[in-house]
């Protein structure tokens, strides 16, 4: 990197690509080319910044200067003002929202202030399509390291110590993890990195390895060293064609490096990888039901045991871990066990990637340390609720988990508060929602989602989640009883004893947690027939108040069914009859004459 | 006897595809995921082949088939138009614009208009959050759409 005296870092993230970042970069290039620049100012697409909010990003170093919502149009401006003047294009920078002042250096930003990047280091910093980059980074020292210093049991005990725990969910510590596959005996072993994130709402791991792909590639060889696994298979959703791109690059590079291949640094360890692809089942991110989509068979799951690291792909011990699991892996070797466990809680060690997302002022990627608070992560580096309306609820775990309220905000987010709070940590979706969200409607949307992506496998997930789902549905008409709160919670109580995977066990969580934290609104539902977010169509009516209303037509003209009628100038009046209750009325009016009932 | 609809060279194409991947039945999701990309989608004549040529029974390809959201049996539109209904678009109000294509298509989801330009589907996240709700039609990205925008986003096709 050195022989360039400034760097324009771009945002090639999927947020940011569909806001025509290629074309900001194709037009930097231009720029500089006009002004004969091209050798002393590099321009890299890298990974997700993680400010998708403010997206796209352009980010100037070593200054540190970064530029929100930039368009193609600006390139030209900001090559002419800041590159050549040392003018900082301020129209570009952040606004702070509080005070209103512009804030030129990332570093100050709320934003980032709390943050602190361990398995996100280098995206939005490397150009993840160039290996060069990645190990000027201290990559591939890792497993140089591990190659020629250690022992394979070395690295176990140093993963146990580090206190990592698997990110996908789960927790399970992945140390015990390598070790129980590495006491495995077989002729094959593998090792299985599960990119198969499916949670709705989530994307830090397709951000990791959109942005830093080498960092995974490095930690399974890490790992196929440690548990003496001689192959490597990434199975990734085919809905993420840009990850598969720079997954596909990274590995040639890697090869063609001798970093993959026979005799890695000529210590006799051969390691190749290979991309498997998903073919849209949520159930596959469970590990068994990922290892026979490999097999190339109908991803349904396995009783455990035998656990994969007896019998896993092709009746092979294999390890399965998360992509941010392997992403933290090269650093803990390269810095310590013991500096990554003096990070987080007792019983959580490190940081966690969230993706923050709903009804927030900053949507974006985070990474903070363990035992961080929900009101640090909302408030100071999500900027609070949009709009100024009123905090409701914030949902981890996507469709296994559940949702927290205001009394949660104060706890310290970790593996065991999370699930003690009736949630869990998940692979990091973090959705927030505000007064416009009706909880049972969120149940709802969840079940909805369950019931789609249920295998049909196990009888207590198959059918249990449709009766859930038929209930909610019931209530959310309007024609739910007292009873069918009783039974909802019966009903997720047997599914979660008797499902056959950890899927189908964690279905009834968001059923259960807005029936713990939202009952009012339950029972709002049922007896007063009334949704007070407005949200179920059938419990609401939209009104015209004839005091308000003028008469500008506005209504009227825009109704979809043609269900309101009214004089020039005179009241209009809904016909409840053909309202479909779109709110396509309440948008266009000016003075605040229509309101649902 | 099975009626075979297809031409010998879509037939000798699938084969061909079946033999890159070794005819191996554990190849079979990677043999579909390339047929599809060249057809468009699955049809049964499509599946007794690879059936065959792998050597597992048609049963077992039609499970896979029907197993996973990406295989599909019904041919989409020139403009696949997908709903992102992940709970960031969702709590952002992607169901209200789905109700508004519906509307102004015509047709429901996993339907093709009759002119076959213009075909409906959900999915669930897309990962860019940050644009909620996001619409894709094809590989194109609409981000922050309204209700407003649906009629402006169809016409760029409609052309």
């Amino acid at each position: 990197m050195a022989k360039y005296k400034m760097h324009l870092l771009v945002c090639g993230g999927t947020g940011c690509s569909a806001s025509k970042s290629t074309e900001i970069v194709d037009n930097l290039h231009l720029s500089l080319k006009e002004k004969g620049l091209e050798n002393d100012v590099q321009v890299i697409l890298t990974g997700c910044f993680g400010f998708c909010e403010k997206g796209p990003i352009v980010k100037v170093m070593p200054d540190n200067t970064f530029y929100t919502e930039v368009k193609p149009e600006d390139a030209a401006e900001i090559i002419a003002e800041h590159v050549i003047k040392g003018r900082k294009v301020t129209r570009l920078l952040y606004t702070d929202p509080e005070n209103k002042e512009h804030i030129a250096d990332a570093k100050h930003m709320g934003f980032y202030k709390k943050q602190l990047r361990i398995a996100l280091r280098n995206c939005g910093f490397i150009d993840p399509e160039n290996i060069e980059e990645y190990i000027s980074n201290d990559g591939y020292a890792a497993i140089a390291k591990v190659l020629t210093e250690m022992a394979s049991e070395e690295v176990i005990n140093e993963i146990k110590l580090s206190g990592l725990r698997g990110r996908g969910g789960g927790g399970f510590p992945t140390g015990v993890k390598w070790e129980i596959a590495s006491k495995n005996h077989a002729d094959q072993k593998y090792v299985v990195c599960n990119a198969d994130e499916g949670d709705p709402g989530a994307f830090m791991d397709r951000s990791i390895l959109e942005g830093d792909p080498h960092s995974v590639i490095e930690a399974m060889t890490i790992n196929g060293f440690a548990i003496g696994a001689t192959k490597g298979l990434i199975y990734i959703r085919a809905e993420y064609p840009l990850a598969i791109h720079r997954l596909q690059i990274a590995i040639g590079q890697a090869r063609e490096y001798g970093l993959l291949g026979k005799n890695i640094f000529g210590s006799g360890f051969d390691f190749d990888i290979e991309l498997r692809y998903g073919a849209g089942a949520f159930v596959c991110g469970e590990e068994t039901a990922l290892i026979h989509s490999m097999e190339g068979q109908r991803g349904e799951p396995t009783f455990k045991p035998p656990f994969p690291a007896q019998s896993g792909y092709l009746q092979k011990p294999t390890n399965v871990n998360n992509v941010e699991t392997y992403a933290n892996i090269p650093i803990i070797i390269l810095k310590g066990a013991n500096w990554f466990n003096k990070i987080g809680t007792e019983k959580s060690k490190g940081t966690k990637v969230f993706a923050l997302a709903g009804q927030i002022n900053n949507v974006g990627l985070i990474e903070v340390p363990m035992g961080i608070t929900l009101r640090e992560v909302i408030y100071e580096i999500g900027g609070g609720i949009k709009n100024g309306r009123a905090f409701k609820a914030v949902q981890t775990g996507g469709p296994s988990g559940g949702c927290l309220t205001e009394k949660h905000l104060d706890t310290p987010i970790d593996y065991d508060n999370l699930i003690a709070a009736g949630s869990m940590m998940g692979s990091g979706g973090m959705v927030v929602m505000d007064d416009t969200s009706c909880m049972v409607s969120i149940a709802k949307f969840y079940l909805e989602f369950t019931v789609e992506e249920s295998c049909g496998k196990c009888t207590p997930c198959r059918v249990g989640n449709k009766r859930l789902h038929e209930i909610l549905e019931k209530i959310t008409k309007g024609n739910g009883t007292m009873e069918d709160l009783e039974a909802l919670r019966n009903l997720a109580g047997v599914i979660k004893d008797t499902a056959l995977c950890g899927l189908g066990q964690t279905s009834p969580n968001p059923v259960l947690s807005t029936l713990d934290n939202f009952w009012d609104e339950y029972v709002e539902h049922v007896k007063d027939k009334k949704c007070r977010a407005g949200v179920c169509k059938s419990l609401m009516r939209y009104v015209i108040d004839k005091d308000a209303c003028v008469g500008c037509t506005a209504c009227a003209r825009n109704c979809p069914v043609n269900a309101i009628s009214g004089e020039k100038k005179m009241p209009h009046v809904i016909n409840d009859e053909l309202c479909i209750k779109c709110g396509a009325c309440i948008e266009r009016c000016k003075f605040n004459a229509i309101s649902i009932k | 006897m099975i009626k075979v609809k297809l031409a010998e060279d879509k037939i000798n194409k699938i084969k061909e595809i079946c033999t890159s991947f070794g005819n191996k039945a554990g190849e079979a999701i990677n043999v579909l995921h390339k047929v599809q990309g060249e057809f468009g989608y699955l049809p049964a004549e499509v599946q007794e082949v690879i059936a065959k040529e792998l050597n597992v029974s048609v049963a077992n390809i039609y499970g896979i088939v029907t197993f996973y959201s990406f295989f599909t049996m019904i041919p989409k539109g020139e403009h696949p138009i997908s709903i992102c209904m992940g709970t960031a678009c969702y709590v952002r109000g992607s169901e209200k614009i789905l109700d508004e294509f519906k509307r102004q298509l015509k047709i429901a989801i996993g339907e093709t208009t009759p002119d076959g330009k213009f075909s409906l589907n959900c999915l669930r996240c897309v990962g860019a959050c940050g644009l909620a709700p996001v619409v894709l039609i094809g590989d194109k990205v609409y981000g922050r759409v309204t209700t407003d925008k649906v009629q402006e986003i169809i016409g760029e096709y409609k052309a």
